[in-house]
């Protein structure tokens, strides 16, 4: 993760406040300008609204404005001096937790939003499910609108204690629980002395400062996207792999497997338009050019020697989060999308799935829309992963209906 | 080989702007690694130069594998289609364009005299997509540009109408980009989508870009109109009653003439602009865009119908 940059998602239940905190969380940080805030105003009168409705300056589309609910998924950008974000603002329907998990896949940061009336619902324990399956890396507990319950300590404390109990039975190992009032902005960027009974940071504050657990690196994984064999003048024999570094640190001079044929190399250089480079870090697009000329084309993985080595496999375990309403089971036929490599895929068997209100695995023979549970998957060729807890990238994969081209599910490596 | 520039020691120092050109290429490459028959649209627009950038940094030392795009509305300036030609010629791409006064005249599309062509671009730019039989459209919008963009896929897909749906977008999860689709289909790709203005300029800066003398502050004769300072071109004659001045100008963005206002700047360099956009506090389609203040959801409208 570079320093300066923060990737936070909102979750939660439908209403419990999510686009209302990031509105205030923008508006607060002035991150909003003065036309677009003149047009929230004008849209809340329009809708005989009491105050200007901060939601509406991330629900953007026409149906989210005229039933007042978060659909897909909002994309905000704004930075303060110590840090530049971007926000991911989430509907909380059920029926769109694929949104949901769009927005949380990519996060460093959830926040998960529980109203303080309510307290932990079924909703929150499904984000909280999602959050931490997709290894979001901290957690953030904003039990909100603090306003309606007199700003109560004892309420906010039954409700820390609550997701505390949800937060172990899934082995997420710590979370920071703020009481906030998102509409009026009570522990929002600033301190509020209505929660002076609370001794830790505003959001922002806590946004501004916190690091993200590093997890643990791999040796350099290298998925080539596209060969890259240019026949001009200048470069006659060129030949390069282009793709992006997906852990590790790549250096020239690397003694390098390529998989899943095996063979082996070494990395002649990494190079850029503007030049070469001794060495690319994860998330850097480079061109890499080998030593010997082995056979490579798309989809195959070019890795360092070293260990834990990734594994070549036509039989995954997995966790998947299931996306459309048509349900998962034995012996339906997928496309698997991993990396840069497309595979046909069965599923074997469903073995679990989560239940969510007591937030532990039972038995299950299907998954159905928003089902987290365990699989089986046979491939039809080999593809190469490392666990999801170790890798992101390498440890992740989608299922494509073939028919329509939908994305079905988020799979995990176990 | 031989390299630009020496070997880079600080490559593990790495910038927001670095992390945002390793996405886009990233988005890039897995757009010719995925489809048959991508473009490129290209307007001579900041961002579409950016996104040109990116592209041919993305497939150095090879050439740009894919053709470019202009859906021109004939109601251009001057300066950008002179820099459009000029850089197509220096970069040895092909340049395809696609031109709203043709499916005017053929009758694909009738014009309302009086206002902006900026809306009927949709149907040449459906026409070519099919014509051309184009499964990936390369576009330069940016997710902080509009609300309804915001909302957008990186890969989105659009039905054989070109009709984007906004309440059924496929999950995107990761950077895992699914551009599979149906035949017919086409899908909408935006490697610019986690960038903002500023981001652009910074980028712009950074990389030594040439863009369009018109991004600069010059003078130009002007008229208040649509509360935006409207240039006087040859398609935009002054209005009753409109005064028109000289004033020290530039443009945010560059689009159709008759829609796209200019902003008050003595802002002659990069660094200058970049001094401007932080400061300013009107967004820049706020500041510049009359199409866009039709209605609540214009943007969304034109985009559901296969707008940009
Ligand atoms: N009293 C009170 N109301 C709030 C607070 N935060 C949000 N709300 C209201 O709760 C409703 C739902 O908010 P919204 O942000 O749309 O919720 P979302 O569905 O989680 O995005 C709106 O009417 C908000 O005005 C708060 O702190 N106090
Ligand atoms: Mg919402």
């Amino acid at each position: 993760m570079p320093a300066g940059l923060l990737r936070v998602v909102t979750a939660g239940s439908v209403d419990d406040g999510k686009s209302t905190l990031v509105g205030r969380l923008l508006h607060d940080a002035k991150a909003v300008l003065a036309d677009q805030m003149t047009a929230v105003q004008a849209a809340s009168e329009r809708r005989g609204y009491a105050g200007a409705d901060l939601a509406l300056l991330v629900d953007g589309l026409r149906a989210e404005r005229e039933q007042g609910i978060t659909i897909d998924v909002a994309y905000r950008y704004f930075a303060t001096p110590r840090r530049t974000f971007i926000l991911a603002d989430t509907p909380g329907h059920v029926q769109y937790t694929r949104n949901t998990v769009t927005g949380a896949s990519t996060a460093d940061v959830a926040v998960i939003l529980v109203d303080a009336r309510s307290g932990v619902v079924e909703q929150t324990k499904r984000h909280l499910a999602v959050a931490s399956l997709l290894r979001v890396s901290e957690i953030v507990l904003a039990v909100n609108k603090m306003d309606l319950v007199e700003f109560s300590e004892a309420v906010f404390d039954a409700i820390v204690t609550d997701f505390a109990a949800a937060a172990a039975s899934l082995g997420v190992a710590h979370f920071t629980p703020i009481p906030v009032a998102a509409l009026s902005g009570a522990n929002i960027v600033t301190k509020s002395p209505q929660l002076d009974w609370y001794g830790g940071q505003a959001l922002l504050e806590f946004l501004e400062t916190v690091e993200p657990a590093v997890r643990a690196d791999l040796p350099a994984r290298f998925p080539v996207q596209v060969v890259l064999r240019p026949r001009t003048a200048e470069h006659p024999d060129y030949r390069g792999y282009a793709g992006r570094v997906e852990a590790g640190v790549l250096h020239r001079g690397d003694k390098v497997q390529v998989l899943p044929s095996g063979r082996v190399s070494v990395v002649a250089g990494i190079d850029t338009p503007t030049g070469e480079l001794s060495e690319a870090p994860a998330g850097r697009s480079v061109t890499v050019r080998l030593e010997d000329d082995v056979d490579i084309a798309r989809g195959d993985l070019i890795v360092v020697d070293g260990d834990p080595a990734p594994v070549v496999t036509r039989e995954l375990q997995a966790t998947v989060c299931w996306l459309t309403d048509r349900p998962l089971r034995a012996a339906d036929r997928y496309q698997l999308r991993h990396t840069t490599r497309d595979v046909r895929a069965i599923v074997d068997a469903v073995e679990s799935k989560l239940d969510i209100a007591t937030v532990t695995p039972i038995p299950a023979s299907e998954l159905n829309l928003n089902d987290i549970g365990t699989v089986r998957i046979r491939l039809a060729e080999p593809i190469i992963v490392d666990p999801y807890a170790l890798n992101r990238s390498t440890g992740a994969f989608l299922l494509v209906d073939e028919t329509s081209g939908a994305t079905v599910a988020a799979g995990l490596v176990r | 080989m031989t390299a630009v520039l020496p070997t880079q020691s600080d490559s593990l120092e790495r910038g927001w702007l670095t992390d945002l050109e390793d996405e886009a290429i990233h988005i890039i490459r897995e757009v010719v690694g995925q489809f048959e028959r991508p473009v490129l649209l290209f307007s001579g627009g900041k961002d579409s130069i950016v996104m040109a950038h990116l592209a041919m940094k993305a497939f150095w030392p090879s050439r740009l594998p894919f053709a470019l795009m202009h859906v021109d509305t004939g109601h251009n300036f001057a300066e950008v289609i002179e820099y459009r030609d000029r850089k197509v010629a220096e970069w040895g791409v092909k340049l395809i364009v696609a031109s709203v006064q043709d499916a005017i005249d053929a009758g694909r599309i009738t014009e309302t005299p009086g206002q902006t062509r900026n809306p009927l671009q949709t149907i040449p730019l459906l026409d070519a997509i099919t014509s051309n039989k184009f499964d990936a459209v390369l576009g330069g919008a940016r997710r902080d540009e509009e609300k309804a963009r915001a909302k957008e896929r990186v890969f989105s897909v659009r039905d054989d109408f070109g009709q984007w749906d906004p309440r059924n977008q496929r999950p995107e999860l990761w950077d895992l980009y699914n551009g599979r689709h149906r035949t017919g289909e086409h899908v909408r790709v935006f490697p610019l989508s986690n960038w903002t203005e500023l981001d652009i300029w910074a980028y712009i800066e950074r990389e030594g870009i040439e863009v369009p003398n018109i991004y600069y502050a010059h003078q130009r004769e002007v008229v208040d109109r649509d509360g935006m300072l409207l240039a006087i071109t040859e398609f935009t004659p002054p209005r009753e009653g409109e005064t028109v001045r000289t004033e020290s100008v530039r443009y945010r963005t560059v689009g159709d003439a008759t829609c796209t206002g200019a902003v008050a700047s003595i802002a002659g360099s990069v660094a200058d602009i970049i001094t401007e956009t932080a400061a300013s506090t009107i967004s820049e389609r706020g500041a510049t865009r009359a199409d866009d203040r039709a209605s609540e959801a214009a943007m969304e409208d034109r985009k559901r119908q296969g707008y940009f």
